[in-house]
């Protein structure tokens, strides 16, 4: 990983000195092993501060919502989609970008880690394939694939789409994967299993909203949760509520989301809402042949009209 | 003081025997972390949690639940009490928290500043906190996270505790105990604790206590110093240029608010359901928008740089003037173990105390 960040480091000075961007967006090291956190530059000599390893699982489409400067920002495979869709859905200019597209092979899921092992982790670091997790007195190490994260193992676009440089060769796609064995298994469940599946799910959600804070898409000035004229759900600790948040926000995502596994990764109670989420993006697939965030040129599904679109649901 | 072995048949049979006379809440499995929980007869608190430390969430909500109904009404206006509001009983029976943390039981004397002051008094606050009795355990494998010793705590601090648990060994299931109150006596008395058998071991115990004591402040390296805060000009740390970098990554998501235990704000919602209302408090935090913003449209904090540096000043600076008993916090480490983004409350208090203004350095 030492090479990507060697040359996101001499794009991203390069860039600021010749004043073609005012910040780039990328990672800083974390203090917490694999909790890398998103860092601007402003200035050539803070471009040292900036890495790249398999611990940039956050989506840095989020920091570019409205922006107004110049900027170029690191994007992996699936940051490339929601910045295609942030410019499709007006919250950012493509002119005001220099995307420098990052081939990605995966981010590490620091939960399933720290499930993994049994002692406190001080350090995790990446030998080509293999991820080492040193402990204060003992190290054990994986492949890395037992370390990714869920959406990341099923992942099927790790080479940016919409890119201005690619700071290495691209990698190799994933083919032979299902991505949606999770919803089948859920789709097929009783009408009551599913309810019981997701009070399960959602038990101990503390409507924090890390998930939808974290989500690029996620960008309404006013999240209607938050709305108190009229006031669409409750605020205290109903289940009921936290479900109604859950569900109308999978579908605000419907055809949108890109399964970049933010909202999962900075949930703080390791809830697994992406599964609302890949459900809708299933149905996309199905009835409109539709994957979010591929083509500058096609607006999503759910909002444009075409009158090939299947209605069976309205029949 | 005195100090008593409790051995695990024992230990079990007494929180059994509680069950009559308390409601008794401790740390359970939950999902893949631990929850302080109300405990049903039969349940066993599970005070250890290994590398995970402490329980996920802090023990706040014990006394300060995320969501609290504190007044009812009708607004069915053939009733005599239409549009009366009704403070909630509270369940009387007195509470007995376990395994709670040194630095969760110090969480609650800091933020009894806040909810019980010579003017205000907080009823559904102070009653539950005063009824309570709090069984703390102490910390012989602290994490990384943990930085109590630099903010006046420690693995071992007694502070708010009415009696102090020590495992007899890594491995034991035996616990030696310190009774601290009056109120820890009555609760070790109840649970049949202090019989004979096992009431005053051995000063050898005592002993123990202090050099464990050094032993586990020892394996606490995470330091952070808080002596300049107080001498630094608040305008000056407020229009400091680090802010931006400092809020860049946050996401407003509240996450470290609401894992915190020294975090005491709510905001009161009215829900109304047919003509049955009810008037209810629930956590809030100054990482959200809606925090500040007022009936005018008006949001004084527009902007989440503005937000974050209120979460850090309100703990570094303006509670350390406010109160002069140091900063609000507790050094549980928290949430620099749940922010998504890494922001870590130890690097931010570094910076802003040893920040000095361009322009004035010596
Ligand atoms: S981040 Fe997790 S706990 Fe917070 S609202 Fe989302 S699902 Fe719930
Ligand atoms: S819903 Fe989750 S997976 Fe989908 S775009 Fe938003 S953060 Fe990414
Ligand atoms: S947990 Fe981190 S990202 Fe979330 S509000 Fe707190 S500091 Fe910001
Ligand atoms: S600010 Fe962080 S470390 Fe301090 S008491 Fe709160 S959660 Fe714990």
């Amino acid at each position: 990983m030492l090479e990507y960040t060697d040359k996101i480091r001499a794009l991203s000075s390069q860039l600021l000195k010749e004043e073609k961007v005012d910040m780039v967006i990328g990672f800083r090291k974390g203090r917490r092993p694999m909790s890398n956190e998103p860092y601007m530059a402003k200035h050539p000599d803070e471009v040292k501060n900036l890495v790249w390893d398999s611990n940039c699982g956050i989506n840095l489409t989020t920091y570019l919502t409205d922006r107004k400067e110049k900027i170029a920002v690191v994007a992996k495979g699936c940051d490339s989609r929601n910045i295609t869709t942030h410019i499709i859905e007006n919250k950012i200019k493509r002119d005001q970008l220099v995307i420098l597209g990052v081939p990605c092979t995966g981010m590490i899921d620091r939960r399933k880690i720290n499930n993994i092992v049994d002692f406190e982790i001080n350090d995790v670091v990446e030998q080509g394939d293999t991820i080492v997790v040193k402990g204060e007195t003992t190290e054990t190490s994986f492949v890395k694939e037992r370390a990714l994260q869920k959406n990341c193992l099923v992942c099927t676009h790790r080479n940016p789409v919409l890119y201005d440089e690619l700071i290495a060769p691209k990698v190799p796609e994933l083919t032979d994967v299902d991505r949606y064995e999770d919803v089948r298994r859920v789709e097929t469940m009783s009408i009551n299993d599913k309810w019981h599946h997701f009070e399960a799910l959602l038990s101990n959600c503390i409507r924090c909203y890390a998930c939808r804070n974290a989500c690029p898409l996620c960008y309404c000035p006013t999240c209607f949760v938050d709305e108190s004229r009229p006031q669409w759900v409750g605020k205290g600790d109903d289940p009921v509520d936290t479900k109604t948040f859950h569900f109308l926000r999978a579908y605000h995502c419907a055809g949108r989301c890109t399964d970049c596994g933010s909202c999962e990764r900075a949930c703080p109670m390791g809830i697994n809402m992406r599964e609302f989420t890949t459900k809708l993006e299933k149905d996309c697939q199905e009835l409109f042949g539709w994957q979010a965030g591929l083509s500058l040129e096609e607006r999503p599904p759910l909002d444009s009209f075409n009158s090939k679109d299947p209605d069976a649901f309205v029949k | 003081m005195k100090t008593i072995k409790i051995e695990k048949e024992s230990w079990v049979q007494g929180l059994e025997k509680l069950q009559d006379r308390y409601r008794l809440f401790g740390p359970m499995a939950d999902k893949d972390s631990y929850e302080f929980k109300e405990l049903n007869s039969g349940d066993t608190p599970v005070l250890e949690h290994g590398k995970q430390g402490n329980t996920r969430l802090s023990v706040k909500s014990v006394i300060y639940p995320q969501s609290q109904t504190m007044f009812t009404y009708t607004l069915d206006e053939s009733k005599d009490d239409h549009h009366i509001m009704k403070e909630v009983e509270l369940n009387g029976k007195p509470r007995a928290v376990f395994g709670v943390r040194p630095c969760d039981a110090a969480s609650f004397r800091l933020v009894q500043r806040n909810f019980d002051t010579p003017e205000y008094k907080d009823p559904f606050w102070i009653n539950p906190y005063e009824e309570t009795t709090f069984v703390g355990i102490a910390c012989d494998e602290p994490s990384k996270t943990c930085f109590c010793t630099s903010v006046g705590c420690g693995p071992y601090n007694e502070e708010g505790l009415d009696l102090l648990l020590v495992n007899e060994s890594k491995d034991g299931n035996d616990f030696f105990a310190r009774i601290l109150t009056k109120k820890g006596d009555d609760l070790a008395t109840a649970a049949g604790w202090l019989t004979n058998a096992n009431a005053d071991v051995d000063a050898a115990a005592d002993v123990d206590f202090e050099s464990r004591k050094r032993d586990a402040e020892k394996k606490i390296t995470a330091k952070v110093s808080i002596d300049q805060l107080k001498e630094k000009k608040t305008t000056d740390l407020f229009s400091a240029d680090f802010w931006d970098q400092v809020g860049f990554s946050c996401l407003n998501c509240g996450t470290c608010t609401y894992s915190c235990p020294t975090c005491w704000c709510f905001d009161i919602q009215d829900e109304v359901k047919g003509c049955q209302g009810k008037r209810m408090r629930n956590w809030d935090s100054c990482m959200y928008t809606l925090f500040t913003l007022e009936g005018s449209g008006h949001n004084p904090r527009s902007n989440k740089v503005q937000r974050v540096r209120q979460r850090f000043m309100h703990k570094l600076k303006y509670y350390v003037d406010k109160y002069d008993a140091g900063v609000q916090c507790v050094g549980c480490g928290r949430c620099i173990q749940l922010c998504p983004v890494n922001i870590d409350i130890r690097e931010v208090c570094e910076t802003m105390n040893t920040y000095t203004p361009a322009g004035e350095e010596a």
